[in-house]
């Protein structure tokens, strides 16, 4: 009896212990990913995710890599087109979501998913290009649609809750308040510029000798 | 005493279960395609998504290229790929290496379900 129960401990010591080797080693060698056939003649020639991924950024859920940084650092430099004339679409407004709920308020940044992404992969299919103009919820992003069509499948997972509810509610109440207004006034900085120049036409010598 | 040892072989069935019904490690993001490669004989092929991004943007597959954004949907045949389309605009012996290296992309287990895997904390589209 004793015996036995010593095997079985063995058993639960040694599966925690190739657990913890897992967790530890980051990336499972592709011989024992459970996808790759270990017999196959391919598998020899394909590069193991750990030899590739150890030296980008690291980070702790996903690939283990902080691909943002990555990318915004010149770690990697992926190619954004392949054909010449295709256009390359980048996009700088943060979108601020859920500003009055129990969890902090969402900041969506269009300048990381444009880097990497089109507008065209979330405009209009997923997403109206409207802030507010979606009914966006928790719910239905675990079911794998909206912001969960890729993360929880290839960008960072839903389980990093604080990278998607990042700001305080109050603070983005704030900030959205003042984005409006901004938009209110479209001309606003082109107001702003010219008052600058006006005021400094008796600082600067005239171009031409006129006042 | 009796209901902890019954946990302890609980647990320890739930271990080596997990070890014969080889658990999946794969890397987060990796795309298993199969909706005919083993009809045709052929290993399912195995789409790694890490590799690829250190290499090309989102955009290049998903907007410039038409790869859906949902595992499975795509009906890619190598007559498509032989064409220059889907994996074929880049396996074209110029931007990457020739279709005639079968066994590159063609390099998973028999009898693979095609889905997107490696999300061990979450599950992703594919499997909700
Ligand atoms: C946008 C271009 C592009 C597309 C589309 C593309 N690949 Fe690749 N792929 C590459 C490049 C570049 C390499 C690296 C080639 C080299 O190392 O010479 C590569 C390498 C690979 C590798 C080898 C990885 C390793 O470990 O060395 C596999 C497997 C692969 N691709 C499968 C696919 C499959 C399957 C598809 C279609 C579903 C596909 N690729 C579509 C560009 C592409
Ligand atoms: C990919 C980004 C993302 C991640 C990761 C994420 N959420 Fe959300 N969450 C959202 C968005 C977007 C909404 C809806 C915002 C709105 O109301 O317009 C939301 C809404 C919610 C709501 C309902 C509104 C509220 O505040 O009561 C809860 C609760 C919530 N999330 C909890 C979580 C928890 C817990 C996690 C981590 C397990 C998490 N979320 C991870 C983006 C995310
Ligand atoms: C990863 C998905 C994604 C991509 C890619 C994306 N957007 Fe958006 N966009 C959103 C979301 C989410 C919103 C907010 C919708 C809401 O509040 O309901 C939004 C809102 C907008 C808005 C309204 C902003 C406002 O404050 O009212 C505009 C304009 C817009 N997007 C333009 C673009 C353009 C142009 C591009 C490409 C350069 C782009 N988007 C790429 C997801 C995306
Ligand atoms: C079409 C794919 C796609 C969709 C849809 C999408 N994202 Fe992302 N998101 C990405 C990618 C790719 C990254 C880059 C990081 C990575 O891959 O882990 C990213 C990064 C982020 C970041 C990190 C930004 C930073 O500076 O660290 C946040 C926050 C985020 N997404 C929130 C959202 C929210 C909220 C939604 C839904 C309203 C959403 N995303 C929808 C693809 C997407
Ligand atoms: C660049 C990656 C790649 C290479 C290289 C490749 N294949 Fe494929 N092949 C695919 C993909 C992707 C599919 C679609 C898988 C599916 O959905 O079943 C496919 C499907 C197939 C199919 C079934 C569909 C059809 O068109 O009949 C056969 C048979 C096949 N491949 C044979 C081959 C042979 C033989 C070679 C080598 C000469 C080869 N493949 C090289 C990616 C590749
Ligand atoms: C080299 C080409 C390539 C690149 C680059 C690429 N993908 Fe993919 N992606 C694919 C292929 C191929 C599939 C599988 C399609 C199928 O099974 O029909 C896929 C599938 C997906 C899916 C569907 C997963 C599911 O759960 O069903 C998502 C989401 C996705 N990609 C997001 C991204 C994001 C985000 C990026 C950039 C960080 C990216 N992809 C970069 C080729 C690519």
């Amino acid at each position: 009896m004793l015996g036995f129960t010593r095997t079985r401990l063995l058993l639960i010591a040694a599966s925690l212990t190739a657990s913890l080797c897992w967790a530890a080693s980051g990336w499972a060698p592709l011989a024992d990913d459970g996808l790759h056939d270990p017999n196959g003649p391919g598998i020899r020639l394909l590069q193991q995710p750990g030899d590739a991924l150890s030296n980008l950024p690291g980070d702790t859920a996903g690939n283990n890599v902080h691909w943002i940084p990555a990318l915004q650092k010149g770690v990697i430099v992926p190619r954004e087109k392949i054909g010449k004339d295709t256009p390359v679409r980048r996009y700088d407004r943060d979108v601020f979501l859920n500003l009055y709920g129990s969890m902090p308020a969402v900041r969506f940044p269009h300048k990381p998913h444009t880097e990497w992404l089109d507008c065209s992969n979330c405009h209009d299919q997923l997403f109206k290009p409207k802030a507010g103009a979606n009914q966006i919820s928790m719910f239905v992003i675990l079911q794998g649609q909206q912001c969960g069509v890729c993360h929880g499948a290839v960008a960072f997972p839903l389980t990093e809750c604080r990278r998607c509810h990042s700001v305080a509610n109050d603070l983005a109440q704030r900030l959205a308040a003042e984005q409006a207004i901004a938009d209110a006034q479209p001309d606003a900085h082109a107001r702003l510029e010219q008052m600058r120049r006006e005021a400094s036409v008796p600082l600067l010598p005239s171009p031409k000798g006129t006042p | 005493m009796m209901p902890s040892g019954l946990r302890r072989i609980g647990i320890a069935l739930a271990c080596i279960g997990s070890f014969l019904t080889t658990p999946v490690f794969a890397e987060y993001a990796d795309v298993v395609l199969n909706r005919m490669a083993e009809k045709e004989g052929m290993r399912p092929v195995i789409f790694p998504h890490w590799f690829h991004r250190i290499r090309f943007r989102c955009k290049v597959c998903h907007a410039e290229l038409g790869f859906k954004m949902r595992a499975g949907s795509n009906l890619v045949t190598m007559g498509d790929i032989i064409d220059g389309k889907f994996c074929g605009a880049c396996h074209n012996g110029n931007i990457a290496w020739a279709p005639e290296n079968c066994d590159l992309c063609h390099s998973g287990k028999p009898g693979l379900p095609p889905g997107i895997f490696g999300g061990h904390d979450t599950n992703g589209p594919g499997r909700w």
